[in-house]
């Protein structure tokens, strides 16, 4: 592989190898790289899944989650909280840039080359 | 001549009877129940700020055959303000905002009822009075409804044998959060400089 050639060409050889004659170096995938990648697939869906599984809130992440309740005698309408973690849009934000942040990481690791055997 | 005491004294009785009950009651507005609380709610980017303080204290003297009468002061803890977010409560205390550590009392302090209107136990007027907050007093009105519910303080206990009344304060108001020192004309764009505030407190008979 040329020292000179881009991350995104390097990855266009990684993930094109049939397209190479028989004579050709082969790439193989640098482990990094397919970590990074699984890390960033990981983190998308289970950003996803989590967010949308704790209700899909799409206000800033909650803590405490409020209920109103009402008093019977005075009928005073009054708010208690539970406890308990709601994600919010930035905690789906974060967990997306997160995943892109490892995706675009694994662009820097390059395909190895091997002679064919 | 008898007769004359007789009625004399049942007149002196009845009058002092009367005097008594139509005494004005004093009812504390420290939930036993932990109902009482004022919410707040700013409108922001994203999504509005909404949240409670539930730290009510203070006393109410209403008179139900006067309730033009009627004065007291109400104290909310600054440090119970909460929002659903623990990041920004912390912020909402801190020095910036509320400044509950230097502040810690909110205070609305009765001075007079206005346009008051009675029909049965429910009275509707304007509250004027002098309101704190962080540390800076303004004169406010606030539209207010009040509830008296004769003899209801024992069954809100679950103890009905036990005698007593309750009084329901129900009002909303807005602020500007300028004219009490919190972030004057900072932050307008992300959180509005509006605060509207609603409160829905019940006061039990106080002790002694």
């Amino acid at each position: 592989m040329p020292a000179n050639e881009s991350p995104a060409a390097a990855d266009a050889a990684d993930s094109a190898p049939a397209a190479h004659s028989s004579a050709a170096p082969r790439a193989t995938t640098h482990p990094i790289r397919l970590a990074l990648r699984l890390i960033a697939a990981f983190v998308f869906v289970f950003g996803l899944v989590y967010w949308a599984g704790k209700g899909a809130h799409t206000g800033w992440s909650m803590n405490r989650v409020p209920v109103t309740q009402v008093d019977e005698i005075t009928e005073i309408e009054f708010t208690t909280y539970e406890e308990r973690f709601v994600p919010g849009i930035e905690w789906l934000g974060g967990a997306m840039a997160l995943g892109v942040l490892s995706f675009g990481l694994s662009f820097f690791f390059r395909p190895k080359e091997n002679p064919e055997v | 001549m008898k007769k004359s005491h007789l009625l004399a004294s049942l007149l002196l009785a009845g009058s002092m009877l009367s005097a008594a009950t139509a005494a004005p009651l004093a009812f504390d507005f420290t939930d036993p129940k932990g109902v009482n609380a004022v919410r707040f709610h700013l409108d922001s980017l994203l999504e509005p700020i909404s949240g409670n303080a539930n730290g009510v204290s203070g006393t109410v003297s209403y008179d139900p055959a006067n309730p033009r009468a009627t004065t007291g002061k109400i104290v909310v803890a600054a440090g119970s303000a909460v929002v659903s977010n623990s990041v920004m409560t912390d912020h909402m205390l801190g020095e910036q905002w509320l400044d509950a550590a230097n502040h810690p009392e909110i205070v609305f302090e009765l001075t007079g009822l206005s346009d008051v209107k009675t029909e049965g136990n429910n009275t509707t007027a304007t509250a004027t009075g002098k309101f704190t907050l962080k540390g800076i007093t303004r004169e406010i009105s606030v539209p207010v409804r009040l509830s008296y519910l004769p003899g209801a303080f024992g069954k809100r206990i679950n103890k009905p044998e036990v005698p007593g009344d309750l009084l329901v304060i129900r009002g909303e108001f807005s602020i500007q959060r300028a004219d009490y020192g919190i972030k004057p004309g900072q932050n307008e764009d992300k959180v509005n400089p509006e605060i509207a505030l609603s409160l829905a407190i019940v006061g039990s008979p106080a002790k002694g």
